[in-house]
């Protein structure tokens, strides 16, 4: 593998893009299986429904493969499939002729979905008292057997569960850096966006979440 | 005047506001001094505490959600025109 310049870190898909080009088959269904989930999460934003997700996901690879020769790594790889994608994705979901940016749909959602308190302020002292603020009614614990029922069957049904309840950007976001683990800095380029909006969706996903999981774990009275 | 020992600090956070801050606080994007009254706060805080700990859960659950499989007669129709277009360098 070549030695990476200094500076940027190296493409975390570098390696299987190296296979990719080499005619590699294994590469190829290693990279769409990777990026399956993110793709269709994103895709899903501007297109109905999951059948027409899902043939965006198709188009985007085809135009991928057709692309991969102009592909110079200037940007990663997961910001240029991202970017075709949601052309792909404009162009079969467009509605009428006016396009908003990728990077605008999700700052107007952070403007605008989900605004307010992320825990119901009447879990809170009200103003005017001593401790004002303070939890009136604190978290309950899940344990004692929590990191048991965290990871069974049933609790990773009901996180999926709740994942796709989430309002869309959120989705996006919260499956991009909790689900996928990309980093910040990938996720604001892919998506266009600049961080503090990336952070204001993904404070609101997993105050969510928190809150699903908590009414799927917390202990019987 | 009768001096109320338990009365929180001006300058100290309340708990609906650290749980404003959480994902900043994760993310170390909070300046030093606010970082600093998160941390004093959790300290003495068991409230606070539980809610970041079962952030940080659902955080580490979530890697392991229910997977994602590419349909099959997606990627059979993917992989024919990536053999397609193989054969045609």
């Amino acid at each position: 593998m070549e030695a990476n310049g200094a500076g940027r870190g190296a493409d975390p898909d570098a390696a299987l893009l190296d296979g990719l080009r080499a005619g590699d088959e294994a590469a190829f269904v290693t990279l769409v299986e990777r990026y399956h989930r993110p793709l269709l999460r994103l895709t899903r934003l501007r297109v109905g429904n999951d059948a027409a997700a899902e043939d965006v996901v198709q188009e985007t690879w085809l135009a991928v493969l057709a692309g991969l020769g102009r592909f110079e790594g200037r940007a990663s790889f997961r910001t240029w499939l991202f970017r075709i994608a949601d052309n792909r994705a404009i162009t079969r979901g467009l509605q009428d002729s006016r396009t908003v940016p990728l990077g605008q749909v999700f700052s107007d959602a952070a403007d605008n979905e989900g605004r307010g308190w992320t825990v119901d302020p009447d879990r809170f002292l009200a103003e005017g008292q001593p401790w004002a603020g303070h939890w009136a009614v604190a978290p309950a614990s899940w344990a004692p057997d929590a990191e048991e029922r965290l990871l069974a069957a049933e609790t990773m049904a009901a996180i999926t569960g709740a994942i796709s309840e989430l309002p869309p950007a959120q989705q996006v976001v919260v499956t991009l850096r909790d689900v996928e683990g990309w980093s910040s800095e990938d996720v604001c380029a892919a998506l266009e966006i600049s961080p503090g909006n990336q952070r204001v969706l993904l404070h609101r996903a997993r105050a969510r979440l928190r809150a699903a999981l908590d009414g799927h774990l917390r202990p019987p009275a | 005047m009768t001096m109320q020992i338990e009365r929180p600090e001006a300058d100290e956070l309340a708990c609906r506001e650290l749980v404003e801050l959480v994902t900043e606080y994760l993310d170390g994007a909070l300046d030093p001094a606010a970082r600093a009254r998160v941390d004093a706060h959790l300290a003495t805080c068991d409230g606070c505490t539980t809610y970041l700990d079962q952030v940080q859960a659902v955080m580490a659950a979530a890697p392991h959600i229910l997977p994602e499989p590419v349909p099959p007669a997606l990627m059979q129709r993917l992989l024919e025109a990536f053999r397609a277009g193989r054969s045609g360098m």
